[in-house]
């Protein structure tokens, strides 16, 4: 039994990681990019769960929301907007192909040379539980003195997401800040970006069914003012 | 427990195929994505070495990761559209009017 739950988690992380990296491999071949956002979203939950494997709890949840959630759900959106029919060709083994999938593997072959066996291997020990304690100070009533608040210390354990929140709102709170007005930023200008607006010149580059869209529009207006 | 070397390999591997589908993918939403995915693959190694080190700084370093990514996907994706709405393409070889 205790070999059985020793071994559990390298179990997990075998399975999953070759899944991850067997649907990474079909989100770069496959054609449709429906299926490659699809194959996309199952290597984002794959690595949620290696994040749990390493007592990151909280940023697990965050990838399931914001990726899983959020990033998924804009890049199906702008895959139904843009029309399918008119994928750009793709030559399969051009000069392009096998140059990216050389300078693929002679990347891998580099991380895998950094990466070699017995350079990271002193650990700290405990790390799951240090990363997942957070210490706690808390006021009670003093027991003879009614109007006496005393000071109490604690240690409470399986606490990850109220550790990273410590660390976000005090060590790091300019940078979330930043990052709060980062994503306004972000906001605003995907909006702007987005927005469809015709100038004169645009008019002649422009597709015809655009034209026709925005004289309908207009036409819908002038009913509607009428 | 898987060591960290083993969640090294991973995150390098996926990062290598994320590298290849931005090189030869013609097709601007998949090149999107394959960024994402290298960036994915940045953050395992970030939370690996938060529990190497028993530190919470790689995980808020990943919180911030992933706002990255978000903001960039929203504005990449409305650029996407922009250019399909002026071009009618999203083939990353016909928007060269810059001649990159």
């Amino acid at each position: 039994m205790d070999a059985v739950s020793s071994s559990m988690p390298l179990l997990v992380f075998v399975v999953i990681g070759t899944i991850a990296v067997a649907s990474s491999i079909l989100v770069v071949a496959m054609r449709n990019p429906v299926h490659s956002a699809l194959f996309l979203l199952l290597t984002f939950l794959c690595v949620a769960v290696l994040f749990v494997l390493r007592s990151a709890e909280f940023v697990a949840a965050v990838q399931v929301l914001v990726y899983a959630g959020g990033i998924m759900v804009l890049f199906l959106f702008v895959v139904m907007l843009i029309n399918v029919r008119h994928l750009p060709e793709e030559r399969v083994l051009s000069p392009v192909w096998l140059g990216g999938i050389g300078v693929g593997l002679a990347m891998f072959v580099l991380f895998a040379t950094i990466v070699r066996p017995g350079t990271y291997h002193d650990e700290v020990p405990n790390a799951d539980k240090k990363l997942t304690t957070v210490d706690e100070t808390y006021l009670t009533q003093d027991a003879t003195n009614p109007n006496r608040l005393v000071r109490h210390h604690r240690q409470r354990e399986n606490r990850n997401a109220e550790a990273v929140g410590m660390a976000l709102y005090t060590d790091y709170l300019v940078p979330f800040e930043v990052a709060s007005l980062f994503l306004l930023v972000a906001m605003i200008g995907a909006i702007v970006i987005g927005k469809r607006e015709l100038s004169a010149a645009e008019e002649e580059t422009a597709p015809d069914y655009m034209l026709e869209r925005v004289e309908t529009e207009k036409e819908v207006k002038e009913a509607l003012s009428a | 427990m898987p060591s960290t070397q083993a969640y090294l390999m991973l995150s390098g591997t996926l990062f290598a195929v994320g590298l290849v589908g931005v090189i030869i993918r013609r097709n601007m939403i998949t090149v999107l994505m394959c960024i994402e995915l290298m960036l994915n693959a940045v953050n395992i190694n970030l939370v690996a070495f938060s529990h190497h080190i028993a530190s919470l700084e790689g995980q808020v370093f990943t919180i911030f990761v992933i706002t990255i990514a978000a903001g960039e996907a929203a504005v990449g994706l409305a650029i996407i559209i922009q250019l399909y709405r002026l071009r009618s393409t999203i083939n990353v070889d016909e928007a060269r009017t810059l001649h990159g």
